[in-house]
């Protein structure tokens, strides 16, 4: 066991998937040789080869259709999409074509794709590279879309998310890549796909957040301990599906639920939690369901992200105003 | 005033390199008497055979679908040449990623009737591939088929399987972005696919002058540096020909290739509601019936001693004897449950989606 970066354990996931099974390939844009703009793919071309780990021409529905063919004849398809704000060119690969396969086949074929994609606000990217949509992916029947927010996760989220037989969206939040380490174990290991990670327990309050919100959530958790307050802090690690049981779970527990995400408020996975809870758990609040977002508007030029994204403060003030309701 | 270096004009001429290729004259006599097409006889008659059967199934589905009896369809007459024919070259494992015009081929490439009725009435059961079957349900969004076909092939390629995969759209489907990223993928990765566009002269009303400035489909081809081809498609001896000796060069291992077909449907787009004398002349009808892909084959079998119209005669029987005994089963399937729907989203039912199968498995079973 080693301390390591987001970015290290989704790189060891890579390459101990590649060498567990023939079948896996990556590729996409500058994964070969130069081993992927974050370097997640650092080193993988030298140890695989060139045809189990290659570059394509710079085209998203290209290669996510390109994904759908190999798929088809048997690899497991692990392409990169080099920005997920760039994701609008492979829309109709996505949402129209491999997540429907299954589906359309009646059942008779699969499509065992993990598209892999950077995201997530706070290292000052230019436009459309920081963008969260990861509510546009969730709402594609067929599709998983999975959220590391530490090291750990992510390297157990991965391999299971290429073992599965379902495709699925892998969002790796920029700013997490480097930010934080963990103990990461140098086997393999897989975490499952869909199950919420409750990361702190408490009593009074529930924090529902997923990716770099996690540590959001539990900056607020601190803080709020200092006033006496014991907020449990869930961790979605999958948006779709949603492990609906530990949300109830937990919001049965505390009877209060402030809900966490990066992405502006229209329409996203924080209105389907609220909406869950709303559901399945109204009778067991004691306040409204709060929730913390972006703006609603397109993710911001980059010198505003700090007052744009969603912070530790916000977190706080909206847990207080649940907590006095 | 200095002399200007550039001559646009000279720069966009490709028309002149992409003609046509014909073999068979509209009167059924082979245009270069030396040349003799590498097909026995009993292929031959084959070949002309499963022309008469798409043609025969053009008729009775059109029937079958102002009696209610069949869905969605697409009609195919006219295509014969460049349906069949490019199609006839193609083997078992070869890998079909058809439109939704291009249920013909799907049925010759293994697709039973039945099931290709079920689709258009829209039955999921239609859809259900056999596992031997290389092959996609015909697609709808225009052009995304051809980034798949580049994927299959990749997959022939690194596997060292000798097979294509080869696919199938419109003239309209190449100003689509996936018709180049596929065209190009594929030559990037010289990966054996054969891309066919079946140029009908309209994108349902709109003519093929208002997709392009380019003078051909074929030279699209250029672009992405692979071969291009023009062909008659009306001429199912040619379109033949140029497919075998486009799939040849695929397997030898020098990538895809672009194969523009030039052909007309003589009847609507589909038949959900569509009008072609909103936007065809009965003048340019006729001008493409008199190139008719089955009277020019027939004529040729006939001048061979290979057909009589008798033999068609019966045939065509046989046919339709065939297609009542498919249309008489789709009408006694199963319905349709929507359990079944949800169990077919996800290969591992999230629990969500498992209360859910539970709930309407109660009411389908009242």
């Amino acid at each position: 066991m080693a301390n390591k970066t987001m970015i290290k354990a989704i790189t060891d996931a890579l390459d101990q998937e590649l060498a567990r099974d023939e079948k896996v390939l990556v590729f996409g844009e500058d994964v070969g040789k130069n081993g992927g703009v974050f370097r997640a793919t650092e080193n993988l071309q030298a140890t695989h080869g060139e045809e189990r780990v290659f570059d394509t021409p710079l085209a998203e529905s290209g290669i996510i259709g390109l994904s759908a063919g190999l798929a088809l004849e048997g690899f497991r398809p692990v392409p990169e999409i080099q920005f997920f704000g760039f994701v609008f060119e492979a829309m109709d690969q996505i949402a129209g074509q491999i997540s429907r396969i299954h589906f359309r086949l009646g059942g008779t074929r699969e499509m065992p794709i993990t598209i892999r994609a950077p995201f997530g606000g706070g290292v000052h990217t230019p436009e459309l590279h920081a963008d969260s949509l990861e509510g546009l992916v969730a709402q594609i029947p067929g599709l998983r879309v999975v959220i590391p927010s530490n090291p750990y996760d992510a390297k157990g989220l991965l391999i299971s998310a290429i073992r599965s037989d379902d495709p699925v969206v892998f969002l790796e939040h920029m700013k997490l890549y480097r930010s934080i380490k963990a103990e990461v174990p140098d086997e393999e290991y897989t975490v499952p796909l869909d199950k919420a990670n409750i990361v702190k327990e408490g009593t009074d309050l529930t924090i529902i957040a997923y990716g770099a919100m996690v540590q959001e959530a539990v900056k607020a958790s601190d803080e709020l301990a200092k006033q006496n307050v014991s907020a449990e802090v869930v961790d979605l690690r999958t948006v779709s599906p949603i492990d609906e049981e530990t949300i109830l779970e937990s919001v049965k527990k505390t009877g209060r639920a402030v809900i966490v995400q990066e992405a502006p408020k229209q329409a996203g996975v924080g209105s389907q939690v609220a909406a869950l809870i709303a559901e399945r758990g109204i009778l067991y609040l004691k306040a409204p369901i709060g929730r913390v977002t972006a703006p609603n508007t397109p993710y911001p030029f980059s010198e505003a992200e700090s007052d744009w994204l969603p912070n530790k403060k916000d977190v706080v003030e909206k847990a207080q105003e649940i907590l006095e309701y | 005033m200095s002399k200007k270096i550039i001559d646009f004009e000279q720069l966009k001429k490709f028309d002149d390199e992409f003609k046509p290729v014909q073999l068979l004259s509209t009167e059924g006599k082979l245009l270069e008497p030396d040349w003799k097409p590498d097909l026995s006889d009993e292929e031959l008659v084959e070949l002309f055979k499963q022309m008469v059967w798409s043609r025969t199934l053009d008729e009775r589905s059109t029937k079958l679908n102002r009696q209610g009896r069949l869905g969605f369809y697409a009609p195919t007459a006219g295509e014969e040449a460049s349906q069949i024919a490019s199609n006839f070259v193609m083997e078992k494992e070869d890998f079909i990623l058809p439109a939704y015009r291009d249920v013909p081929q799907l049925v010759l490439h293994g697709l039973p009737l039945y099931q290709a009725f079920l689709w258009s009435r829209g039955h999921v059961d239609g859809n259900k591939y056999p596992a031997e079957l290389r092959a996609l349900p015909p697609q709808i969004i225009i052009g995304a088929q051809y980034v798949q076909a580049a994927g299959v092939a990749l997959g022939f390629k690194l596997k060292g399987q000798k097979n294509v995969a080869y696919t199938y759209t419109g003239d309209g489907g190449t100003s689509q972005g996936d018709f180049y990223e596929g065209i190009n993928f594929a030559g990037a990765f010289q990966a054996p696919a054969i891309f066919v566009i079946q140029n009908n002269g309209y994108a349902i009303s709109v003519p093929r002058s208002k997709q392009t400035a380019a003078g051909t489909l074929a030279q699209k081809a250029v672009a992405a540096g692979i071969p291009g081809i023009q062909v008659d498609g009306m001429d199912a001896l040619a379109v033949y020909e140029v497919t075998k000796e486009a799939r040849d060069y695929a397997l030898a291992g020098n990538g895809p290739v672009l194969i523009e077909t030039l052909t007309y449907r003589y009847g609507p787009h589909t038949l959900s509601g569509d009008d072609p004398k909103r936007y065809r002349t009965k003048e340019t009808d006729d001008l493409w019936v008199k190139r008719d892909p089955l009277v020019r084959m027939r004529l040729y079998l006939e001048s061979k001693g290979l057909w009589k119209q008798e033999d068609e005669e019966a045939y065509v029987e046989q046919v339709r004897a065939e297609i009542n005994e498919a249309i008489n089963k789709v009408e006694n399937m199963p319905k349709q449950k929507i359990s079944e729907y949800l169990k077919n989203t996800f290969k591992d039912t999230p629990a969500e989606i498992q209360r859910e199968i539970e709930k309407f498995e109660e009411k389908e079973a009242k």
